[in-house]
């Protein structure tokens, strides 16, 4: 399983436009991906789980994926909210 | 054949097809089903048919009405396949033996309840989308064709009980030729979106959408309000001929596109514009505006989840600035309360919002809000030729009071080196009783006033202009609103400003021989009334209506006016 910790810097945080482009991403790969936030576990594939999350401004957020393409699923996740100024 | 009466809302003949924008039934009944696997695969089945639908909708979006607008069609493309959404759904055909479409109508709505209790404007509005997909799918699964206006591909009439700004947005002009609506009035949005877009449309029939059907052959007589239904060949053809006067009528105005607007003693006025976006100075132009007496800024601020920042707000007012090339436009700061929300503001609902917390009275409080607003205007003012008005002022400290803050702004601007135009004239609407009773003390500090007469003649008569009941007392030829009139105009020239009007009632054939003879010197219409307007005051003597004027402000009643300016102008 791979994992990675993220600060949430988008001042609007995670949802319209940011939550799509994450589902998006994390909707083409094979491995289960999950959005943890306050304790909270869910599919980062599901635009509602991820949107119900209500991730604001300055959150703490871990993502983890199981699954053969774990890796590349990470990196390219990492890679889209850094490009779009989501998160660090 | 049968034929409906209803408002008048925007000139013009339109013949074709009737488009019922009306919600098909999606009533259902629970059932207990044999065969699970075979209800998924229905399931599946209209989940499929709703994602082709639903990106073929995208992709109309995208080309018709931008990247931007159409992102909402991405994010239920994204519901729509929800794992966590349809998994449960499957799980309940299997584990319950129940049809698909109650097994989607209770998993959805388990959603919209999570959503709507959320703590948050934008999330509640969440529920709207997850609503709107479960519409499609079920239409779907019980083979009703649900209605996609951005998917009309063949001339047609649109046919709804009423029409809303997201409604307009994704109807497509190329085959639009004209609608017609149950309720409304002609300062109804879906009125005053049929001008902006300028086809004909009829409002308040009551019962187009019972008496319709679709692809009944219509027409709407936009410029007598009366809507026929499957007429007579004789009928038709008779309307093709009306068509073609009309037209030959406009080709006519068309020829005063460059001309300057004077009455037959050769007396100027001035024949300016209602905006509300950019996109509508093609209008103002190809209509021969003589400059913008209305830019509604509240579009910039509607039908999105947040404020617009201050440099998105300086492109539109530069853009307009620019475009008009000059010539004045006068823009109004934020409207908004009364019939017009904002959800992301969260503002508290009231009982009465028309006498309520809106437009200046929401700025003066929400400062951060006006203070952008004005900063961006102040920007834009070096590009052309700006006017500043404040909507709904009641009082002169309130004015006073805008008017500081707008200088405080200004004066930060220019300390930080930015070029601001010190020419920008700074004035009020009047549409509210207590300023045009008191126009002669607020004429000494506005540079200039504008009358807003929807608003003016609702607040003097007590009389809600949204409620059909008491329509019969929106009367703008009322000797009382014409004395209101007459009262600010004098004051504004007894001090040598200016005043106009941005109401419906300055591009009305009956209202204008009289406010020419009171003296208004800038009139605000629809760009679509401009030129007949011109036409018409053409063959007016100022001279006269002043005659005129001054005997209708001795009359008693509504009728005696209107008879009165039969008799002269007809």
């Amino acid at each position: 399983m791979a994992e990675k910790q993220f600060k949430v810097t988008a001042d609007t945080g995670i949802h319209a436009r940011p939550a799509t482009l994450l589902v998006q991403t994390a909707s083409k790969f094979d491995s289960e991906i999950n959005l943890e936030y306050k304790g909270k576990k869910v599919n980062l594939k599901s635009i509602m789980g991820v949107m119900s999350l209500g991730i604001g401004q300055g959150a703490d957020i871990s993502i983890s994926a199981e699954g053969s393409d774990n890796e590349e699923a990470l990196r390219s996740l990492e890679e889209l909210l850094k490009k779009e100024g989501l998160a660090e | 054949m049968t034929f409906l009466q209803g408002i008048a809302a925007s000139n013009g003949i339109a013949i074709a097809k009737a488009y019922r924008l009306v919600e098909p039934n999606l009533s259902f009944e629970k059932q207990t089903i044999e065969d699970a696997d075979s209800e998924v695969s229905r399931f599946k089945e209209a989940i499929d048919k709703s994602k082709a639908e639903l990106e073929a909708i995208r992709d109309r979006a995208q080309v018709e009405l931008g990247a931007d607008k159409a992102a909402i069609f991405e994010a239920h493309l994204l519901v729509l396949t929800d794992p966590e959404l349809n998994g449960p759904i499957e799980d309940k055909i299997k584990s319950e033996k129940v049809n698909a479409e109650a097994a989607l109508k209770d998993t959805a709505d388990m959603f919209v309840m999570m959503f709507e209790q959320m703590d948050n404007e934008y999330m509640k509005e969440r529920a709207a989308d997850i609503r709107d997909v479960t519409k499609r799918v079920l239409s779907h699964l019980l083979g009703v064709q649900l209605v996609n206006p951005s998917m009309i591909a063949e001339e047609v009439i649109i046919v709804a009980e009423d029409l809303t700004p997201s409604d307009t947005a994704q109807l497509n002009r190329q085959y639009v030729l004209g609608f017609t609506t149950d309720i409304g009035g002609r300062t109804s949005h879906s009125a005053i979106m049929a001008r902006s877009m300028e086809i004909p449309a009829v409002v308040g029939t009551k019962s187009a959408t019972e008496d319709i059907n679709n692809g009944d052959l219509v027409i709407v007589d936009g410029l007598k309000g009366e809507v026929h239904i499957n007429p007579t060949p004789e009928l038709v053809e008779e309307y093709r001929n009306i068509h073609q006067q009309y037209e030959a009528q406009k080709t006519e105005w068309a020829k005063l596109v460059n001309e300057k607007t004077v009455s037959a003693d050769e007396h100027h006025v001035e024949l300016a514009a209602n905006i509300g976006t950019p996109n509508d100075l093609k209008g103002v132009i190809e209509n021969g505006g003589e400059g913008v007496g209305l830019y509604r800024t509240e579009f910039l601020y509607m039908g999105r989840d947040q404020l617009p920042t201050e440099e998105e707000q300086f492109e539109s007012y530069k853009a307009v600035l620019e475009g008009m090339k000059g010539k004045p436009v006068v823009v109004r700061t934020l409207d908004i309360g009364g019939d017009k929300e904002l959800p992301y503001l969260q503002l508290p609902k009231e009982l009465n919002p028309f006498l309520g917390f809106r437009a200046i009275r929401l700025c003066l409080e929400e400062q951060d809000i006006f203070r952008t607003q004005l900063r961006a205007l102040l920007r834009a003012s070096s590009y052309g030729n700006l006017k500043v008005m404040f909507p709904m002022i009641a009082t002169l400290d309130e004015f006073r009071e805008a008017k500081a803050i707008l200088e405080d702004e200004k004066q930060k601007l220019i300390s930080a080196g930015q070029k601001v135009s010190d020419s920008i004239e700074l004035g009020i609407m009047v549409e509210i009783p207590s300023t045009a009773v008191l126009a002669d003390q607020f004429a000494k500090e506005v540079d200039f006033f504008s009358i807003g007469t929807n608003d003016l003649i609702q607040y003097t008569m007590a009389a809600d202009r949204m409620n059909q009941r008491v329509s019969y007392l929106y009367q703008p030829y009322s000797p009382s609103i014409l004395r209101l009139v007459k009262m600010v105009i004098d004051a504004a020239h007894a001090e040598g400003k200016w005043a106009g009007m941005c109401g419906e009632m300055a591009g009305d054939e009956t209202a204008i021989p009289l406010l020419l003879g009171l003296g208004l010197d800038e009139f605000s219409m629809s760009a679509t009334s401009i030129l007949k307007a011109r036409s018409q005051i053409k063959k007016l003597s100022k001279a006269e209506m002043e005659k005129l004027a001054t005997e209708v402000l001795n009359m008693q009643t509504t009728s005696q006016v209107i008879e009165a300016v039969n008799a002269v102008t007809k």
